[in-house]
């Protein structure tokens, strides 16, 4: 494919103090791409979703979300954000609202839907994702699985450019992680574009179109996933596979 | 690795950064001048400004009573500095008691939560009026008559059920789970409470407590009106005699200057903690 790709990182560094979290990381992602970030814990996965959603000021390269340097300091971080949908390990349902409300408030106060069109749209991706009956209840009242599933539909109500997942399902029972995965395939079957870390190796080698192992902070080695997973140049990711396997 | 210098794309980022933060500085000096600017202007305007600076700013005074109000201001202090501990102590050993649930500590707990309804419903000025006059008539043997002591009392008393509602919002903040997890371990419902609930909820509270505590310096005063020689008490005591209001002033920048700091160690403190908190958002 060639043009600019949706998603293009250059250079990038981030140092925390004297710590230096992520190290001259490149990494393109072109549109309906699935990349998986996999590495040890602490290898700075959440740190690079963190810098792409602007969460995190970057000290040095260059984040291009089609085509536009969004680590400009003169760039609308709101409307870059708008463009991107991000879900975090822990859940953060805003506790107060009800389901409903929780993913049809950006739509609404964001994007300027009315609220019946906002609702509309709430409803029909919550019973997509087997979440209908639970519209109109509090996030108190729902399982890890159930509050996860309801964090990704807020994610992607407004059909975002390109969704980050950072280990959405690491913070849930094994039987739960399934229901969560599956959104995440039907997504990825859909051609949205996905960015997600993950320690869910045999998820990445089905949806992936590209993985990347992070180690220390920097892309040792990036490819698709039957090279990277099945047959690994670098011995750090041999090691690793070796660990998680 | 060798040592990084920064790329000409994050140079000109950190330049446009300064710009920015340069505009925004100016904005704020102008908006500022523009604001006090004019609060100055109506100020000296005002048909009455010459007798206003004669009666409340007048250097001279200011200078004459300086010396009587700093003597007066080392009781408000003192008066803080032996009320507070007291203060403290009074409120963590309430709001604890509050939350107990044993069934034999009910009478405890029903003087606590009568306690703290009825002497955080009383004005405290009014409750120094009550200790410092009714104490002494009672003539209670081996009781004080200090007006120092009896006035430090009724600020222990009014601010000890305030603090005890702070500790206890905060007691109560702390997730159950927390408790859960210490009951777990086989912890004693006083030890979950004294190693694990306090300590969290002590530094919750921090922020809160610390502006009682500046309500507390400033409260001081009141016991200036029934008769310790206090900042208050001086610079009335000056006024009586000179016919200048000056004093007032006088002692007014006293407790500003010590509330000031603790103000702004304050916000320090509460935006410490909310960076903690924010830990939790990755
Ligand atoms: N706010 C911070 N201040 C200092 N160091 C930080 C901060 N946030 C992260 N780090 C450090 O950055 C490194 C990368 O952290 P990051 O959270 O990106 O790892 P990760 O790959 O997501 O790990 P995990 O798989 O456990 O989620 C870690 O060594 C961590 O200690
Ligand atoms: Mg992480």
């Amino acid at each position: 494919m060639t043009g600019e790709p949706l998603l293009r990182i250059t250079n990038l560094r981030k140092a925390y103090g004297d710590k230096v979290v992520l190290h001259d990381v490149q990494l393109t992602v072109r549109q309906h791409d699935v990349v998986c970030l996999i590495g040890a814990s602490g290898s700075g996965k959440s740190t690079l979703l963190r810098c792409i959603d602007l969460l995190e000021p970057v000290d040095d390269g260059e984040i291009h979300l089609g085509g536009v340097e969004i680590t400009d300091p003169l760039v609308d971080v709101r409307s870059v954000r708008s463009r991107m949908g991000m879900v975090f390990q822990a859940y953060n349902l805003f506790p107060h609202m009800t389901v409903l409300e929780n993913v049809t408030l950006a739509p609404r106060k964001v994007h300027g839907l009315s609220a019946a069109d906002a609702e509309d749209r709430a409803r029909t991706l919550l019973a997509r994702f087997g979440l209908a009956d639970k519209a109109d209840e509090h996030p108190d009242r729902l399982s890890g699985g159930q509050q996860q599933r309801v964090a990704m539909v807020r994610a992607i109500v407004m059909e975002p450019e390109l969704v980050l997942l950072d280990e959405v399902t690491s913070a849930l029972d094994p039987e739960l992680v399934g229901e969560v995965l599956d959104i995440v395939r039907d997504l990825a079957e859909r051609g949205t574009t996905l960015l997600l870390a993950t320690h869910e190796m045999g998820f990445a080698r089905e949806v992936a179109t590209n993985v990347c192992f992070l180690h220390e902070g920097v892309i040792l080695e990036q490819g698709p996933p039957a090279q990277v997973l099945g047959d690994p140049r670098e011995e750090r990711t041999r090691q690793f596979l070796r660990r998680v396997l | 690795m060798t040592a990084w210098t920064p790329s000409p794309r994050q140079a000109e980022r950190d330049a446009v950064r300064r710009r920015l933060r340069t505009r925004r500085r100016l904005v704020a000096s102008v908006a500022t001048l523009v604001v006090v600017g004019g609060l100055v202007t109506v100020l000296v305007l005002s048909p009455g400004w010459e007798t206003f600076q004669e009666t409340f700013l007048s250097w001279d005074h200011a200078k004459a009573s300086f010396p009587a109000i700093l003597k007066g201001f080392a009781w408000n202090v003192l008066m803080f500095l032996v009320a507070e501990p007291l203060i403290l102590l009074l409120g963590a050993l309430v709001a604890v008691t509050r939350s107990t649930v044993s069934p034999a500590l009910f009478p405890l707990r029903l003087l606590a939560t009568v306690y703290t309804d009825v002497f955080r419903g009383i004005p405290t000025i009014l409750l120094i009026y009550i200790f410092v006059f009714g104490v002494p008539a009672l003539r209670l043997q081996g009781v004080t008559t200090s007006i120092f002591w009896l006035g430090i009392t009724a600020l222990v008393l009014s601010y000890g059920a305030y603090v005890a509602e702070v500790f206890r919002s905060g007691i109560e903040s702390i997730h159950p789970s927390q408790v859960a997890s210490a009951d777990a371990l086989g912890l004693s419902s006083a030890q979950s409470m004294r190693f694990v609930v306090l300590p969290q909820a002590v530094r919750r509270v921090v922020p809160p407590l610390l502006n009682d505590f500046a309500s507390l310096q400033k409260d001081t005063a009141l016991v200036g009106a029934v008769g310790v020689f206090d900042a208050l008490f001086a610079a009335r005591d000056y006024t009586n005699f000179n016919f200048n209001f000056t004093p007032y002033v006088v002692a007014a920048a006293f407790f500003v200057a010590l509330t000031v700091p603790m103000a702004r160690y304050t916000d320090w403190l509460a935006a410490r903690y909310a960076r903690r908190e924010g830990a939790g958002a990755r």
